[in-house]
This record gives structure tokens, C-alpha cells and sequence, in this order.
């Protein structure tokens, strides 16, 4: 039966749930769990990724190098990951001293039609022998040609597995099928597939990209991420360990690392709230509820309205700004009836 | 008058735009345009235009040194640290559009006069030149920032084969003009890429952290700062006034292109270019009254 490589990012992905604040104990605490569980993949860092600290995407409680520090210590048979997207994340600030800490795995990410970008980037990682995978963000954004073209550009400067991300959630399983297939066909690396579930279409979408050739699927415990959240990795498992799909992975033993992170890491546990169906709805990156649901409160704009003018004007991850942009332009627009 | 002669070293969407904007200048004249290739779409358009070009590269300079005063150089910021080498023995007037930073650093609004008296000016970036000047006016006007970060968002059809391969010197050059123009230490530059159709126009907000903010005045500082800006850059305007929000004051401010080379959007190389264009007039000035 296939084996899937699962990639957890709850320690990344999930820190944008709580606006980037997980402390250097609750990286600690999960790790563990997540080693225990034969997790092989563990991706930890600011929701954006390396050097993503900011006001423009939010700041981190603990900076790049404390969340790597404190992960490294933990992971031994599980590998630990990083994402890194061009544009937040320079070589010599950023890169160059997580590989120094002994990251495993490096994720090169850009927005869906970007890939030039990322070129420098995937080289450096290759050089430096880590395993190097290209990531294509908010991949609803482009048609099915231009995905396939953008993956071969990340597998031509070296990637060894391109993802794809459902950013904002906004795939049905079929969208899925249909892009993991044209990419299975185009390429000679491994395809994955990383989950939202705005729509409550995670753990769907994610077996779609298993039937239709993926490798690799990201998934976090509770689904801990952005907006809606991830596809939880403990139902994934459940599902697929059902479906005859190996992962290595310890079922008894990630449902208890899915209770420790609800216990110790998470606030609260990611629901499919109003806002986020509406954001997956739009197309907009899941990453920005948190900036929505502020700036719409403190200007009582509706948030709904924000997110649909948002997707109107096709906003990628990383302009943040244009969130505060749309809202005085609401402002505007109401102020003036 | 008579116009200073010069080169334009680099033939790709930079260059080609800077060779429109110098056809219309009173002050200078382009004696030559330079690239690798005499099929690359800049030299065509160079062709047609009637101006005298070169395939080879910064040789075309050291074979007649004498047929320019000041050379724009548009390549990489590899080639422009080795050009610098030769154009600086050659005695030529120099302004660096790649983020080399070899030379002194010139936001025409803040420090037109004292870049001049430099051989080699340094454009710093394209986000630089739109955000600096606010960053300068924050620095001047706000007491203990912490720290200031600046976020542009482009076109993708307006970042060419070179600025995506230099992303890391873009980010490099940007954080290093913004600290040293606002006084802040601790900055961040961030750029994104943006595919959306039609291509979104550049747009670049600029943030300070600071506790307390002294928001009486400020949107007048930055208007006039504006007025100055738009003297050299039309299409530069204010999108959003500085608001205090969270901590931190926002400003956002968009740059519309000439639409000379480049379609009106590309916002982001004419700042630049207009940029560039009113350090070469200056010199070209201050060398007339000199006479």
C-alpha cells in the first residue's frame, strides 16, 4: 500500500492563530509529542515564516531563532522544517542561520505565479544539502497551466517536491483532483497538497490529492492554523489509515499530541466561524482573519464586506495593508450616505 | 544650454524607459545606450528612436571615453561594483540604479544638493525612493520610534528577470536607506508581487512603531513632503493619511507612472527613473553655472 509523507505545520501555520505569539515552552512541549508520534515532517516558525516578523503580518513573541532552537532540541527521528518565502526571508539574514541551527527541511514558498523568485533560494537550500521543497501559495489563483509551469520553474532550480496550498480554503475536491493530476503529469518530483477548510473541505480536499497522485499532505493537530484552519491531522490519519494509506505515523499517539496541543497550545480550537466561510468564499488568504476581524471592529465596518472587497481587488498573502486601505475606503463610502 | 552627454549603460525595462525620459530632458542628451544583445526589445526600441547604440557592454564606454559625462548604470548590482572600478578612473558622473549602494545614497527630496557633489550616486530601490521620504519626514517629526518597516507592492509584469533574481539586495539596500535617512535603527523591507489583472498599481505603506505618537502636524509634514516628491515623480501621491492604529502609525502612498517605456502601473521603475533622471539634471546644472 503507498506510503504518504504527512508534513505537520500546527507550530507555523498555527501560529497565525494566535497572532504569532507561540512561546518558546509550547514549541517545546509539542515537539515532543510530535516526535513521539513518528510525525516525519515538523514545520515550526512565524505564520509567514522566516523573517516574517512584522507590523505589516504581525510580530512574534519569540524571534526565528528561539522557535528553531527550541525545536531542534526535541526532534531527533522527525525532521524539522521551515517555510520561507522570498521577500520576508533574505540568504544571508534569515536562511543562512536557521540552516545553522540544523534545519532538515527547507520549504521555499511564493505566491501561485511567482516561482522566479524563489530560484536563489531553492539553490542555496540544494547547496547546502537540505531537502528542498518549492511551495506555490494561494494556488487558486492560477489556472491549471500556469500551476503546472510555475511548479516545473521551482523543480528546474531544484526542488525535490513541489506543494500546493490551498491558501484560502476556497477548493472544492474536485478543484483539487484536477490540479494534483495536471502536476503529477508535469513533473518528476513528488506533488503535495496543504489544506484549509473554510469550507469544511480540508480532509475531502486532501484524500482528492491522494487519489489524484500526491505524496505529501500537510495537516495540524485540531487543524490549528489561519482562519478556519488546516486539515486536522488526526482525522487525516484516522481516514487514511482506514483507507489503506501508510504514514508511519502512531494513531494512539497523535490523537495525544492533538490533546496536548488543544490543552497547551491553542487558545481555542479553530471553528469554521462566520468570517472564515466568507473568506474562503472570496479567495482570500486565511492568514489575514485576525488583521480583518481588528480593523473591522475598530472602524465598525462589516467584515464580510471587507473580505468580498479584497477578493475583488485579487490580494495575495502579504498585503496585510490593503486591509486597512479597503476599511478607510468603506469608512468613506459609509460616511458619505 | 548645452546638454551633458550620456550613457545609458544596461538595455533592459530601466534603460529603455531612462532613454525616453532623457530624449525629453533639456538638460541631457542620450550619446549612447548600451546592452549585450541588439535584439533585445530596449535596443529596438533605441534603434528606432535613432540613438546610437552598443552590444558591448561597459567595453563600448572604455573605447570612447570621451563621448559621455555621465553614465546611468542599469545592470546588476554585480556589474555596476566592477563598472564603478573603470567609470571611476574614467572621471564619469555615475548614478547607480541597482542596489550596488557604492555610492552615496540620494532621495532627490531629502538630499538632492549634497548627492551631487558625489561621482557616484546610489538610487537605492524603487520601494526606497517611494518610502524614504515619509520615513524621513517620521523620523523628523516622532520622538523614540522604535522601529519602521516598509511594505511595496508591485506589479509582477513590472518586476523584470533581474529584480526577482535581486530580491535579497532589494530588501538589503531598502532596509539600509530607511535607516539611514529616518535615524531608526531597526528596519524591515518587505516586497510583494502581485499577479492580479489589470496589474494593480505600486503601492507602498509605511509603518513606525511608536508609543507615542504626535499625530498634530504631521499630515501637513507629509504633504509638503509629498509636493516636493510629485515635482519630479507626477503620478506620486498620499492614498491613505497617517492614521494611528495598534501601536503604529500607517501612512500608504502610490506612485502612478509617466507611462513613458513602461505601462502607467510599473509606478515602481518610474520613481526610480524620475528619480535618477532629476540627480543627472542637477549635475548637469550645477556644472552649466560652474562654467
Amino acid at each position: 500500500m503507498k506510503h504518504i509523507v504527512i508534513h505537520d505545520p500546527t507550530l507555523r501555520d498555527g501560529n497565525h492563530a494566535v497572532a504569532h505569539q507561540l512561546s518558546a515552552k509550547q514549541i517545546d512541549i509539542y515537539t515532543k509529542a510530535a516526535e513521539k508520534a513518528g510525525i516525519p515532517v515538523v514545520e515550526v516558525g512565524h505564520g509567514n515564516g522566516l523573517g516574517a516578523s512584522s507590523l505589516q503580518v504581525g510580530e512574534a513573541l519569540e524571534s526565528d531563532v528561539v522557535l528553531l532552537e527550541t525545536a531542534r532540541k526535541n526532534l531527533k527521528n522527525s525532521k524539522l522544517s521551515i517555510h520561507c518565502i522570498p521577500g520576508f526571508a533574505t540568504i544571508k539574514r534569515d536562511l543562512e542561520r536557521a540552516i545553522s541551527i540544523g534545519v532538515d527541511v527547507v520549504r521555499v514558498a511564493s505566491h501561485c505565479t511567482e516561482a522566479d523568485i524563489t530560484q536563489r533560494h531553492i539553490a542555496y537550500s540544494r547547496e547546502k544539502g537540505k531537502d528542498t521543497y518549492g511551495v506555490l501559495m494561494m494556488s487558486h489563483m492560477a489556472s491549471v497551466k500556469l500551476l503546472v509551469e510555475e511548479a516545473q520553474k521551482m523543480e528546474l532550480y531544484g526542488a525535490e517536491g513541489i506543494i500546493i496550498m490551498d491558501s484560502s480554503g476556497n477548493y472544492l475536491p474536485e478543484d483539487v483532483r484536477e490540479r494534483i493530476s495536471a502536476l503529477v503529469n508535469g513533473l518528476g518530483v513528488p506533488v503535495g497538497f496543504h489544506g484549509h477548510n473554510n469550507l469544511g473541505m480540508a480532509v475531502a480536499n486532501s484524500i482528492a490529492a491522494l487519489e489524484a497522485g500526491a505524496k505529501m499532505l500537510d495537516a495540524t493537530s485540531r487543524g490549528f492554523g489561519a482562519g478556519a484552519g488546516n486539515t486536522q491531522l488526526e482525522v487525516l490519519i484516522a481516514v487514511m489509515h482506514r483507507l489503506g494509506y501508510k504514514t508511519g505515523i502512531d494513531l494512539y499517539k497523535v490523537l495525544d499530541a492533538s490533546d496536548i496541543a488543544e490543552k497547551d497550545i491553542m487558545p481555542k480550537v479553530p471553528t469554521i466561524n462566520s468570517e472564515s466561510i466568507v473568506s474562503g468564499l472570496s479567495g482570500v488568504f486565511s492568514g489575514f482573519a485576525k488583521h480583518v476581524s481588528r480593523i473591522s471592529k475598530e472602524y465598525k465596518v462589516d467584515p464580510r464586506d471587507v473580505y468580498f472587497e479584497l477578493g475583488k481587488r485579487k490580494v495575495v498573502a502579504g498585503q496585510e495593508d490593503l486591509i486597512i486601505e479597503v476599511v478607510m475606503e468603506l469608512v468613506k463610502i459609509r460616511d458619505n450616505k | 544650454m548645452k546638454k551633458l552627454k550620456v550613457a545609458i549603460l544596461g538595455s533592459g525595462n530601466i534603460g529603455t524607459d531612462l532613454l525616453v525620459k532623457v530624449q525629453r530632458s533639456q538638460y541631457l542628451e542620450c550619446s549612447m545606450f548600451i546592452g549585450r544583445n541588439l535584439s533585445s526589445a530596449g535596443m529596438t526600441k533605441a534603434i528606432d528612436l535613432g540613438v546610437r547604440v552598443s552590444d558591448k557592454s561597459i567595453n563600448a564606454i572604455i573605447d570612447e571615453p570621451e563621448n559621455c559625462d555621465i553614465v546611468f548604470d542599469c545592470t546588476s548590482a554585480k556589474d555596476a561594483i566592477a563598472h564603478w572600478k573603470i567609470l571611476e578612473k574614467l572621471g564619469k558622473f555615475v548614478v547607480d540604479l541597482t542596489p550596488a549602494k557604492v555610492g552615496v545614497l540620494c532621495v532627490p527630496a531629502v538630499n538632492l544638493q549634497e548627492a551631487i557633489k558625489h561621482k557616484n550616486v546610489n538610487m537605492v530601490t524603487c520601494g526606497g525612493q517611494a518610502s524614504i521620504p515619509i520615513a524621513y519626514v517620521l523620523g523628523k517629526t516622532q520622538k523614540n520610534i522604535e522601529y519602521i518597516e516598509v511594505v511595496s507592492s508591485i506589479a509582477s509584469r513590472s518586476a523584470g528577470p533581474a529584480t526577482r533574481l535581486n530580491l535579497d539586495e532589494y530588501v538589503d539596500t531598502t532596509e539600509y536607506g530607511i535607516a539611514k535617512f529616518s535615524g531608526v535603527d531597526k528596519t524591515k523591507a518587505i516586497l510583494n508581487l502581485n499577479p492580479a489583472q489589470p496589474c494593480i498599481d505600486m503601492q507602498t505603506t509605511i509603518f513606525a512603531k511608536v508609543k507615542e505618537a504626535k499625530m498634530d502636524g504631521l499630515l501637513k509634514e507629509i504633504e509638503k513632503m509629498v509636493a516636493q516628491i510629485k515635482e519630479y515623480v507626477p503620478g506620486y501621491h498620499l492614498l491613505v493619511p497617517p492614521i494611528y492604529e495598534n501601536g503604529r502609525i500607517v501612512v500608504m502612498v502610490k506612485a502612478l507612472g509617466l507611462g513613458d517605456y513602461l505601462p502607467k502601473y510599473a509606478g515602481n521603475l518610474d520613481i526610480i527613473n524620475c528619480a535618477a533622471i532629476a540627480v543627472a539634471e542637477e549635475y548637469s546644472k550645477s556644472k552649466a553655472s560652474k562654467k
